[in-house]
């Protein structure tokens, strides 16, 4: 079974999907909406299915696929995964179909065909899985720009009434980004050409590169400027409250869910294992942005007045967290910040669909519009109360232990950072529970006296359903995950000079025997 | 030390978890379908954890050691940290599960009547539930993480339940405080927690309170004070002690349960718990026992000026915690003591409010004493268990506060020196302000002229409410008399704490401070009597006051001063960087775009054209890689 292509076969699938989705004839929306389903259940099946065929014991890089591509340059169209990449895909395989089922009666802007819409989903689906599986640098760029295309259509054709200055300026930022990675991405294969005879694009044989720490320098800055504006770190953030706030929810989910967990994986995956001396030179600087962003995001999203960019605006503090657990250069706060990529799309996820479910029926992204919904409708209040929850990382939820898995992990190495951004656990209760009070409290008011109000529909039930699931399940077991993180997170813990098996204790604790003794 | 495992019963102690969680989430997601009968499980599933919970302590008290541990399953494992979901069943924590069981079983019980008429009757009893068993995972927790996770659930279903009455905007106001401040002290928790794990890789209760001697004095003290301030947010001590009358928001039996008997008692707890972390840093002792000093003295000043009876029932519980934290700040000798009081105080404090919750029930809901009186005569049973849980409080000879907390005030006393004069001194003088304004609680709703408004028709409650109400005043006479003189708590608990010692000597005979006390109190409550029951009650608080009497009535300004530091400069902060993020980052980011790509109002309005000179971009950029590859590759 695993020499079955499992990674090709999640790429191809979606773009099949969406050629076909896109083939079909119009007006026969339904039957878009259940290829659609069909062919994203089937990516789920697949992850899954690669998951099983998964060794945590066995190489680095497994399920792998390799075809040259340009041989004139060395550029293979390489596939593989380690586990860091494979729960990312599992991720992707989860919310994908829940975003289509979210979907399902939404209408683009002007009656837009919905046919666009589903079929862009699919190929932004593929795109994700390619970008995650890449273990040919030159392939990881191609994925990584042509990502943007499906998602700026989702954002400037499908998004709300100011989508097109959003899907540009997403575009712009990531132009900006994408450029200088690929100086740097240039930069690589020139070294390799230097080092080993002939330019190489393979991400292994890259890691194993003895690059002079100047070199290293500039080359980590082409990936780091790319990576922390797609997993906006303050101040390369301002794109994402515009594209969040515009992009229809669906592309919302996927964009915060998922996309821009492209930045923080390329930290780990990238800026590491590639350049451990730069790394560990630029960790002060990139340690303070993180903190600061985890109060910075915090304090702009209490001071939000529009759902959406609340959303996006906690997610920035999110960001920071796991960019604080991958710099700190530990284990058990690289595990912590991979657990809390995956768990972020979840609970980023569903409390985008709750929003979602909220301005569905107000027709208002204000929050000053709502006020008592949990009146109405008790059961989207409730949902909207977990989704809150899991983001503040209550203990019980997925997210709880991620987080604190990131900030026990930096204080061995990093007591001070750690230590001010603990006060992001306190400001994330306050800017959660502040909007749950707004909008959910108090006597009904506003747009939910105003309109019908109903609670959630079967439909919208079974889209947050295994979200809710998936937060309790990971939050009282998330070991599962941390045994396909682990190995994965050691190995580039290696690479950068850590330890792999974890931050050994100042002391050793008196064990029951040596008591006896 | 280090628990031997369960077996037989005591190995299927999760159930005592397991079962209220179930039943939470029966009624949870059940929907309406549960609305009939949910009461009925919730009670079942409580009472069930109670019998469980006597059984374990039975079976615990036959074995040798008195200390078992129950291992689950692997939480989690990466890198060095392990933490196992894992239980420990010892003297302390089976005491605590059968004070969560047992009061919480008759406060469902109550509750079945108090909520009768209450159309969310269900939700009620789901977060109840899920409240105990929250707080059986703290107390039954075998690490620091396990205790965490069960710290911030039991904040979670105090959230829940505070904000009951959601649709009231007081109610959402002080469930979100009493959860943000409650975060404030697990920041604390979390931290001890780290460092915990730094020093020791370890966050289980064997490891760390097995190897607190290996770490340096700065360390140990530094994880007490830490502890020390998760144990402040959540027991309501100062200086986070503004949350908790707040919290008299929600529905009365809440009160009753988490607001007084057992969830702000969690700070003890730990405390406790951590008995070999402070024993080691005398410099956190000292603070601990500062800060019970200091809060017993807030509690009972602002418990004298307020006309709320479950806001001075609150200030009451503030100011009793205050002894326990004095008591287990005193160390070996202390504990002991603080958790006797714990105990005897979820008697009778649980009794008191739940006698309060019968008085609103039958004067429509209302809370303000300047609006009760004369109430004794219609509400006997109320009166006469309420009564009792009045004068086990103050310490009436022989009930059961007088047995707890005279031996606290001995105990500080005992710690000699100056201090121990400065910490009893403040201890009586508690006692003092507690009889005084308990007494006056007392004067102002049972005695003296009716004062009721005109719709209101005090009446008694149904047996559901008294019958519990019955339970715990019987609990509120003897417990006391039970944990000191029949079974004595110190050597139950002595497998946690050591064999209890016998003072060398003592700074003042006992017996001396019994009657010191007793004299005290009586003074409190004849002041009480001189103040309030001599003469007629005025229906509103008088507007012209002294300025100590204002202060007290503002609960010493703890809110303005958290107003006036935090929230307001917090919300000024927040706008700025609002503004700061949208006109400035965002505004130079804009320009470098509009610089680049022609004019600010063309990036606005872009459409096709951008994408267009994107692919342009992208194709340039091809172009380039193209030719740097061949160029390299042909170098």
């Amino acid at each position: 079974m695993s020499d079955f292509p499992w990674l090709l076969a999640m790429i191809a699938v979606p773009a099949v999907g969406g050629a076909a989705v896109a083939a079909l004839p119009k007006g026969r929306d339904l039957l878009v909406k259940q290829v659609t389903l069909a062919v994203s259940a089937l990516v789920l099946v697949l992850a899954v299915l690669a998951t099983v065929a998964f060794d945590t014991g066995g190489d680095r890089f497994q399920l792998t696929t390799s075809v040259s591509w340009i041989p004139a340059f060395g550029v293979d169209f390489a596939l593989g995964v380690d586990g860091i990449a494979l729960v990312m895909l599992l991720l992707i395989g989860v919310l994908v179909p829940v975003v289509v089922v979210a979907s399902w009666e939404d209408t683009g802007p002007g009656g837009r065909s919905t046919k666009a819409y589903f079929a862009w989903l699919l190929v932004l689906e593929a795109m994700m899985v390619g970008v995650f599986a890449a273990t040919d640098v030159f392939l990881f760029y191609v994925f990584f720009e042509a990502m943007l295309v499906p998602m700026y259509f989702i954002i400037g054709s499908f998004g709300g009434p100011r989508r097109q200055y959003a899907a540009v300026k997403f575009f712009l930022y990531s132009l900006l980004g994408g450029l200088v990675m690929l100086a740097s991405v240039i930069g690589l294969y020139v070294v390799s050409n230097s080092q080993l005879g002939e330019g190489t694009f393979a991400f292994d044989a890259l890691r194993q590169l003895d690059i002079d720490p100047g070199v290293q320098k500039l080359l980590f800055l082409g990936f780091f400027v790319a990576f922390a504006i797609k997993a906006p770190l303050v101040p390369f953030h301002t794109w994402l409250p515009d594209s969040g706030a515009e992009a229809p929810i669906g592309g919302g989910v996927l964009l915060v869910g998922v996309l821009d967990k492209v930045g923080t994986f390329g930290f780990i995956r990238y800026c590491l294992p590639l350049f451990p001396d730069a790394s560990r030179t630029f960790a002060p600087w990139i340690l303070g942005l993180a903190v600061a962003g985890i109060l910075y995001g915090a304090l702009l999203a209490m001071g939000q007045s529009d759902l959406k960019r609340f959303v996006t605006y906690t997610s920035i503090a999110h960001f920071g967290f796991i960019a604080l657990g991958i710099f700190a250069f530990t284990a058990e706060g690289g595990s912590g910040a991979v657990l809390y990529m995956v768990n972020h799309g979840i609970s980023t996820g569903i409390l985008f669909l709750a929003v979602g479910m909220l301005i569905s029926r107000g027709g208002s992204r204000s929050i000053a519009d709502y006020g008592g919904v949990a009146k109405k409708a008790p059961v989207l209040a409730g949902v909207f109360l977990v989704a809150g929850l899991s983001s503040l990382a209550l203990p019980g939820t997925n997210s709880f232990v991620s987080e604190f898995l990131v900030l026990l992990g930096s204080f061995p190495t990093r007591p001070v950072f750690t230590i001010v951004a603990t006060a992001g656990i306190v400001l994330a209760a306050l800017y959660v529970l502040l909007v749950v009070q707004r909008t959910m409290h108090g006597p009904s008011r506003g747009l939910v006296v105003d309109k019908p109000f109903p609670d959630l529909r079967r439909r919208e039930l079974a889209v947050v359903a295994p979200l809710i699931a998936l937060i309790l399940v990971l939050g009282v077991y998330p070991q599962p995950l941390l045994a396909l993180i682990d190995p994965a997170v050691a190995a580039t813990m290696t690479d950068i000079g850590s330890d792999p098996g974890g931050t050994p204790p100042v002391h050793e604790p008196v064990t029951a025997e040596q008591g006896a003794n | 030390m280090n628990p031997v495992p369960a077996t037989g019963l005591l190995s299927a102690s999760w159930l005592l978890i397991a079962l209220p969680l179930a039943g939470a989430a029966v009624l949870l997601l059940g929907g309406k379908r549960t609305d009939r009968w949910g009461h009925l499980l919730a009670i079942t599933t409580v009472t069930g954890a109670f019998v469980l919970a006597v059984l374990s302590a039975v079976d615990l008290a036959g074995l040798d050691d008195r200390s078992v541990g129950v291992d689950l399953y692997t939480f989690v494992s990466t890198g060095q940290l392990e933490v196992s979901a894992g239980l420990l069943v010892d003297p302390l924590s089976i005491t605590f599960a059968l004070l969560i069981t047992g009061v919480g079983a008759l406060i469902h019980v109550y509750s079945v009547g108090y909520m009768a008429h209450d159309p969310a009757r269900r939700r009620f009893f789901a977060y109840l539930n899920l409240f105990v068993a929250a707080m059986l995972l703290l107390v039954l927790g075998n690490s620091f993480v396990a205790l965490y996770v069960g710290w911030e659930g039991v904040g979670l279903a105090s959230y829940l339940l505070i904000a009951f009455w959601y649709t009231r905007p007081a109610a959402a106001t002080a469930a979100k405080k009493a959860f943000i401040m409650n975060r404030v002290g697990d920041v604390g928790l979390a931290l001890a927690i780290f460092l915990m794990f730094t020093q020791l890789g370890t966050t289980s209760y064997a490891g760390v309170l097995g190897s607190v001697g290996v770490l340096a004095g700065g360390t140990v003290t530094a994880i007490g004070l830490l502890l020390l301030l998760g144990a402040c947010g959540k027991s309501g001590q100062f200086p986070l002690q503004a949350w908790l009358p707040d919290a008299m928001e929600g529905p009365t039996p809440v009160s009753a349960l988490i607001h007084a008997a057992t969830m702000v008692t969690a700070g003890v707890y730990l405390i406790a718990r951590s008995a070999p972390v402070f024993d080691a840093a005398p410099a956190a002792q000292t603070v601990v026992v500062i800060i019970g000093a200091i809060t017993i003295m807030i509690g009972a000043i602002a418990g004298c000026a307020y006309d709320d009876i479950k806001k001075v029932l609150a200030w009451s519980t503030v100011s009793q915690i205050g002894y326990m934290f004095l008591a287990v700040g005193l160390g070996p000798v202390g504990y002991a003591a603080g958790i006797a009081h714990l105990l005897t105080h979820g008697f009778f404090k649980a009794g008191l409010f739940l006698g309060a919750g019968s008085v609103m029930h039958g004067m429509g809901d209302r809370t303000d004493m300047r609006r009760f009186g004369g109430l004794a005569t219609k509400m006997t049973t109320t009166f006469v268990t309420f009564g009792l849980g009045y004068l086990a409080l103050i310490g009436f000879p022989f009930l059961s506060g007088y047995w707890t907390k005279d031996a606290i005030i001995e105990a500080a006393f005992d710690r000699g020196g100056a201090s121990g004069y400065l910490l009893g001194g403040v201890a009586v003088l508690g006692a003092g302000l507690t009889a005084f304004y308990m007494t006056r609680l007392m004067l102002m709703t049972f005695f003296g002229k009716p004062r009721w408004e005109d719709d209101v028709h005090p009446h008694e409650s149904p047996a559901v409410m008294t019958l519990p109400m019955v339970v715990l005043a019987v609990g509120s006479v003897a417990a006391g008399f039970l944990l000191v003189e029949v079974f004595p708590l110190a050597g139950w608990l002595a497998p946690v704490f050591g064999e209890p010692e016998e003072a060398a000597a003592h700074t003042i005979p006992p017996l001396v401070v019994s009657v010191l006390v007793t004299v005290v109190v009586a003074l409190g409550a004849l002041t009480a009597w001189l103040f309030v029951g001599r003469r007629e009650v005025p229906t509103t608080a008088p507007a012209r006051v002294s300025v100590p009497v204002r202060a007290a009535r503002n609960a010493l300004y703890a809110d303005q001063v958290n107003e006036a530091v935090f929230m307001r400069p917090g919300m000024w902060l927040t706008r700025a960087l609002v503004w700061v993020d949208n006109r400035g980052v965002d505004g130079v980011v804009n320009g470098i775009g509009a610089g680049l790509g022609g004019s600010s109002s063309r990036l606005g309005r872009a459409q096709t054209g951008f994408v267009r000179s994107y692919a342009l971009g992208m194709l340039g950029g091809a172009v380039l890689v193209v030719g740097a590859l061949v160029a390299v590759t042909a170098g």
